[in-house]
């Protein structure tokens, strides 16, 4: 899991772009942008009392490390910074937090929608719902694209 | 070194998870054992037939396919359908 003061990975406290966007803005950068999502107060006609997030932490890190490296190599910002929430939320709460600077605001914009585009496709995050009804229910979510030779272990052997 | 056996640590998340009661699970696996021979292994215990027969999987925190070849001291994680974000 992300120490407290990390810019990229899953966090058990609090998290908000705000303090994101001051981590990462460099003073000769014209553009940050930042995004917050947020825990919904509805989802389908329910509603939402809380929200457990479960995460596997040692890949879901470098996960994040990883998406944000492609970011800053697609749209050739600066520095980007990614915050994912694991355990339980309450609804307003801030489940992910992402900023991206760049010297221009049409890179950043990019930067930080691949990156929750990304995480919503590749990120081994789990969310269960708790309705005031008190019911709650594992969601459906994606599945990652994953053939021989889309940059997938490919087994080498032990120890690597 | 050629071990008769293979044994892997097996992750389990969401609601796999709470399907097998336990989020990890030791097997020892056949020599050269493929990703897709361990989900038939343990798709063959009634309690995890609802299992998808082909989840997604990450080995060493790595997705890969069924026909990842697995070693001693692979740690694989099943891979219910995420919900990040």
């Amino acid at each position: 899991m992300a120490d407290s003061d990390a810019r990229v990975g899953v966090a058990s406290r609090p998290i908000s772009a705000s303090a994101l966007a001051s981590a990462v803005g460099a003073r000769t950068d014209g553009a940050i942008v930042t995004f917050e999502g947020r825990v919904r107060a509805r989802n389908q006609d329910l509603s939402v009392l809380r929200l457990h997030y479960e995460s596997y932490d040692a890949m879901a890190d470098e996960v994040l490390r990883q998406i944000a490296a492609e970011a800053r190599d697609r749209f050739g910002v600066g520095e980007v910074a990614v915050l994912h929430r694991a355990g339980s939320l309450e609804v307003g709460e801030v489940s992910v937090a992402i900023a991206a600077c760049a010297p221009h605001r049409a890179a950043a914009f990019d930067a930080v929608r691949y990156v929750i585009e990304q995480i919503k496709t590749r990120l081994p995050i789990w969310k269960r719902e708790e309705y005031e009804d008190g019911t709650s229910r594992w969601l459906d979510g994606a599945v990652p694209p994953v053939t021989p030779d889309s940059g997938a272990d490919p087994g080498t052997g032990a120890g690597t | 070194m050629t071990l008769a056996v293979v044994p892997v640590r097996v992750l389990l998340f969401g609601w796999y998870r709470e399907l097998a009661g336990t989020g990890e699970i030791q097997l020892d696996l056949p020599a050269g054992s493929r990703v897709e021979d361990l989900i038939a292994e343990i798709r063959a215990d009634p309690a995890f037939a609802d299992i998808s027969s082909s989840p997604a999987v990450a080995v060493n925190r790595r997705y890969s396919p069924g026909s990842r070849v697995l070693f001693p001291d692979d740690e694989v994680a099943l891979i219910p359908p995420m919900s990040g974000g």
